[in-house]
């Protein structure tokens, strides 16, 4: 249980998926002007990465780790190499599942999520958190930690950016700063100021 | 056809860059770029997939319903990303292992997606591949200029071969270990930008307020 919260801690401050691994930039750059989107965007990053590294998990425990179609009678077979392609159809499956059980049953959080869903499924984050939870052998409890935290600490980061958006509008910058340059200055900004959570230890 | 060949190949590098105007595929970008040699590998292998994926997406444009699309870009893409990273494992394992998750990460990259959905589905095989070139070389245009930076000033080095001696060798250098970490690849695109717009004025984005003077009386 420690382990698993000192691994929460980690996934949401020091390992940082948008402020300290850049994933999920191109999204948090272009929806940070309001505070409301950037919301509403940080939550449906939340449950999508809550479902689905728990879910590759699952897949690459049971289907592709070598040996793991023993049960199948192939007990020699590595399908390792089609983790890529399965993850990203995981993603992109659940995504149009979760947009249609939205629809269906929750019909106020669709329609405030709605434009933001199909983003999701090309949100470099959603990979990133599978593809981590590969590199580093998480089990399937540290996996359904690890998505949660992870995809809390992206939506912290992208409010915090749109925060800081909104009133960074008003102040007088130089031409060519305008816009996306001042933008990536003040991710850079608030990058260092993450990094000072790197030397906490739980 | 409204470009020609050229225009299509050189306008993505400073003109219309991926990374500086269409903010496509900063994800990777960023991370990857603390020395040249990965930022150089990673332009290659986003090159590759960028103006292959487009050729194959238009060969087969006219036959895809337009409902599954996505799907059908996104396996077209993830087939090439993962030719590119089973190569690298097997020629280039040390670089493979640094760019760790960022290859697989090429397959959500925008450029590429962003490149199949806006050029190659309405654009014939030959020029979606050149676009596709133009495209990865803007983007590798940007990584190598961060990674220049980053290596030479935060380890006195240039693709591994020491330029500037660094004080810990004996040498006179003191590099800035700040450019080694991640946050100062957001400082060096950001004054990119600077740059790219102060040479390309027409690139200023409109402000959105503007700050008035008020005339004393």
């Amino acid at each position: 249980m420690e382990g698993l919260i000192s691994l929460a801690v980690k996934a949401i401050f020091v390992e940082n998926l948008a402020l300290s691994f850049f994933l999920g930039m191109c999204t948090f750059i272009a929806v940070s002007k309001k505070i409301s989107t950037a919301i509403g965007l940080g939550i449906s990053v939340m449950i999508v990465q809550a479902i689905t590294v728990p879910a590759n998990n699952l897949i690459l425990t049971y289907l592709l780790s070598p040996g793991a179609l023993s049960w199948a009678g192939f007990s020699d077979v590595d399908l390792t190499f089609l983790g890529l392609i399965s993850y990203i159809g995981v993603i992109a499956a659940l995504v149009q599942i979760l947009e249609m059980v939205l629809d269906k049953y929750f019909p106020p959080l669709y329609n405030a999520l709605g434009v933001f869903l199909p983003l999701i499924t090309v949100n470099c984050a959603i990979l990133g958190g599978s593809l981590f939870m590969v590199e580093r052998d998480y089990n399937f409890a540290e996996a359904a930690t690890y998505g949660v935290s992870s995809g809390f600490g992206w939506a912290l980061a992208i409010t915090a950016m749109a925060g800081v958006r909104e009133k960074l509008k008003y102040s007088d910058i130089p031409d060519g700063l305008q816009g996306l340059g001042i933008t990536f200055i003040t991710a850079g900004l608030m990058a260092m100021a993450f990094m000072s959570f790197s030397g906490v230890k739980l | 056809m409204a470009q020609t060949k050229r225009e299509m190949l050189v306008d993505p590098l400073v003109d219309n860059n991926p990374i500086t105007l269409q903010v496509l595929g900063i994800c990777s970008a960023l991370a990857v770029t603390s020395s040249l040699q990965v930022a150089f590998v990673m332009s290659l292998a986003v090159t590759f997939v960028t103006a292959f994926s487009s050729m194959f997406i238009s060969i087969i444009r006219n036959q895809i319903p337009g409902s599954i699309r996505i799907i059908v870009q996104m396996v077209v893409i993830a087939s090439l990303v993962i030719l590119v990273d089973q190569i690298l494992k097997a020629y280039a394992f040390e670089i493979s292992k640094t760019l760790s998750v960022f290859v697989g990460l090429i397959i959500t990259n925008c450029i590429v997606m962003g490149r199949a959905e806006a050029f190659a589905m309405k654009n014939g095989p030959v020029a979606s591949f050149i676009d596709g070139v133009g495209n990865g070389l803007g983007y590798g245009l940007i990584l190598m200029l961060v990674g220049f930076v980053r290596e030479l000033f935060g380890a006195g080095s240039l693709f591994g071969i020491t330029i500037l001696e660094t004080v810990n060798n004996g040498g006179w250098y003191n590099p800035n270990g700040m450019l080694l970490l991640p946050p100062s690849a957001f400082f060096i695109i950001g004054l990119i930008i600077w740059a790219f717009r102060a040479w390309k004025p027409e690139q200023v984005e409109e402000r959105e307020y503007k700050i008035q003077t008020v005339e004393a009386h």
